[in-house]
């Protein structure tokens, strides 16, 4: 696993992604080993799973830049890697995205998806998701704060549909394009979600025993109600997009 | 506005303050907010009405807010009658009312907000602002951190006449009042780092030398004036002085050279308020010892991963055990996920319980952390359930609020 510029990319507690996914590979025994790329160094290009989390707006641009230079995300997903980006780093895996004092640049184009700056204000909030991906894996929990809305090209499907809370604005929440997966959602995403983060594990470790996941099941019911109660609250407000049955 | 009707309605406005405040005291609504609120809205000018013809000093930033506030208030204390907002009401609400205690007081101490700042500075300027550090902290709330040090930049260069007291080991801070007319550096180590990785100057990459940054584009830590060290505080030219607070950690050897140097500005002499600050034993509840059941209890709070780093640094080693009480009310920020940017690795080999309205966050994170823990939301319950013996007690806002009115008075 390699976690790409944590002091750029990382004001949300993403790096708990990287933690979560070796965690739970040690816990079944298996190996796992977690790389920190600090700005400057060059990513490796052998690991199977490379990380980005979410960031401000100049440290954003900075990642892209690092990233741009001799491509090594392009060519780890080429052979096989997969790539759980959040947030500003979701962003930046698309063709562009908004820098500072709203300025487009250009993203990595590893999803076929642009940014632009919504014309409400900023995003901040639980967020609640149907997953589109894999057959196993429940409503997907986690906290969103963003000011950019995301438009997804024919290339790439979203990985979910909004059930509570913003996501990519048009009632999508983030994308995925082969073993590549971006999102809004903080929490940290598979924190809150262990079977995206097992999902991801499976497309590189066979035969991942179940674990007991029985306080994540708990956290996750408590925001389940907590949605539930804002949305009570504020039926009349936020979008809300509830799912049928 | 004449001379003459000024100090008439202060003292209308202050009467109309206390008045309130007192009621709401004890009807038990607490005071330090009503009366400012309401003064507000009867006067929009309240604010610098009662501060004018007064010797004002800020003190922002992250962490160490209340501590440096009340450091700086007794040193202040030493020369003469000041107001002081000590229940950590840091917004304008607050002040309003703080300035109202006593219209006599030449010097007003004041804690504020760190996104209240710059529309204060604007609005009455100040002598002195004292400026501790900028980290991650309420994401939902302020938003992103720089924006926030931008801010004060801009408000600090058109301040005329500021003096201001910077912390010069935080990359973010040293921006900021670099545009001020006169500095004060101090320096005490800068543990916490993961919001200074780029230059605010030009978005470069940040080395340090330890505790001396630079960027290649020329901006670098400032040379301090006032070094803080285990035990001492040194003044540029001048000795060490000896210093034993009885508050503990880095943060607050950090917090006590910000208040002596800011005191220093406006007269008063480092010795005296050297002993003004040992003399502090708790800070609004922080820092105090309780008996909760038979265990001894120490109240600590930390609110975001640069404070928890702190506090992890001091806290009593196993087998102390320890509560973690965490809120995501409003003044908590809604988001927990900064508890992943806290290293509760460190907790390890001791009894600890999970605690707080998102004490379930806490264990998950716990979990993957590999310490084991119990889960009580009630953080007074959990210390009950542990042995008997020293318990820390470590919650962000709005639970050490909710374990002060538990367990916390005097």
């Amino acid at each position: 696993m390699a976690l790409l510029y944590p002091e750029l990319l990382g004001t949300y507690g993403d790096r708990g992604n990287a933690r979560v996914l070796v965690q739970r590979l040690l816990w079944r025994g298996r190996p796992a080993e977690l790389v920190e790329v600090n700005r400057g160094d060059v990513p490796p290009s052998s690991c199977d799973i490379y990380l980005l989390g979410g960031g401000e707006d100049s440290p954003q641009a900075m990642a892209a830049v690092e990233l741009a230079v001799g491509g090594p995300l392009e060519r780890a997903v080429a052979e096989g890697a997969a790539v759980l980006a959040v947030c500003a780093g979701y962003q930046i895996l698309g063709h562009t995205f908004c820098g500072p004092e709203g300025v487009p640049l250009p993203g990595l184009g590893l999803i076929d998806c642009t940014t632009a700056r919504g014309k409400g204000p900023r995003v901040v909030g639980e967020i609640l998701v149907e997953p589109s991906i894999g057959t196993a894996v429940p409503p997907l929990s986690g906290y969103e704060n963003h000011a950019g809305l995301t438009r997804l090209g024919a290339e790439a499907r979203p990985l979910g549909s909004v059930l509570a809370g913003v996501g990519n604005g048009d009632g999508t929440e983030g994308a995925v394009s082969g073993r590549v997966v971006g999102t809004y959602l903080h929490g940290p995403v598979l924190a809150r979600n262990p079977a995206l983060a097992d999902l991801m594990l499976s497309w590189f470790v066979d035969h991942l025993e179940p674990l007991d996941d029985g306080d994540v099941a708990r956290l996750r019911q408590e925001r389940r109600q907590a949605v539930d109660a804002a949305a009570g609250r504020w039926s009349t407000g936020r979008t809300l997009r509830r799912a049928s049955g | 506005m004449t001379a003459v009707a000024r100090p008439s309605s202060a003292h209308l406005l202050s009467g109309i303050i206390r008045g309130i405040s007192a009621v709401s005291r004890v009807t038990g609504r607490g005071g330090s907010v009503i009366g400012g609120r309401i003064a507000l809205h009867l006067d929009h000018g309240a604010l610098r009405r009662l501060a004018s013809d007064r010797t004002v000093l800020f003190v922002s930033g992250t962490n160490g807010k209340t501590t440096t506030t009340a450091f700086l208030a007794a040193a202040l204390r030493t020369a003469g009658p000041i107001v002081h907002n000590m229940t950590g009401a840091n917004l304008k609400t607050g002040l309003v009312s703080a300035f109202a205690q006593d219209l006599d007081a030449p010097m007003a101490v004041l804690e504020i907000d760190e996104a209240a700042l710059a529309p204060v500075l604007e609005e009455i300027g100040a002598a002195v602002v004292v400026l501790l550090n900028l980290s991650r902290d309420q994401l939902d709330r302020y938003g992103e951190v720089r924006m926030t040090a931008a801010k004060w930049r801009r408000a600090l260069e058109g301040c005329d006449g500021v003096h201001v007291v910077a912390y010069a080991d935080d990359p973010l801070v040293a921006w900021a009042a670099g545009a001020a007319p006169a500095v004060t550096w101090v320096s005490a180590g800068q543990p916490w780092r993961m919001d200074s990785a780029s230059c605010p100057e030009c978005g470069g990459r940040i080395s340090w030398e330890g505790e001396v940054w630079s960027c290649r584009c020329g901006f670098a830590r400032p040379d301090p004036d006032v070094v803080a060290e285990p035990g001492f505080i040194t003044l540029a030219g001048g000795e060490a002085l000896p210093v034993r607070l009885q508050l503990p950690g880095r943060c607050n050897a950090a917090n006590a050279a910000m208040a002596l140097a800011a005191a220093r500005v406006v007269g008063v002499p480092p010795e005296a308020s050297v002993a003004a600050m040992e003399a502090i034993v708790d800070v609004a509840g922080r820092y105090r010892q309780v008996s909760v059941g038979s265990a001894c209890t120490r109240l600590l709070l930390a609110k975001n991963p640069a404070g928890w780093n702190e506090v992890l640094d001091f806290l009593l080693p196993p087998p102390a055990s320890v509560v973690v009480a965490v809120n995501a009310r409003g003044p908590d920020g809604y988001d927990p996920s900064w508890l992943w940017d806290v290293d509760f690795e460190r907790l390890g080999n001791r009894p600890v319980v999970a605690s707080g309205e998102r004490a379930l966050d806490v264990a998950v994170r716990l979990r993957y952390a590999g310490v084991p823990h119990e889960i009580c939301p009630d953080p007074v319950a959990a210390v009950h359930r542990l042995p008997d013996g020293q318990v820390e007690l470590v919650a962000n806002y709005t639970a050490f609020q909710s374990v002060l009115a538990a367990v916390g008075r005097d």
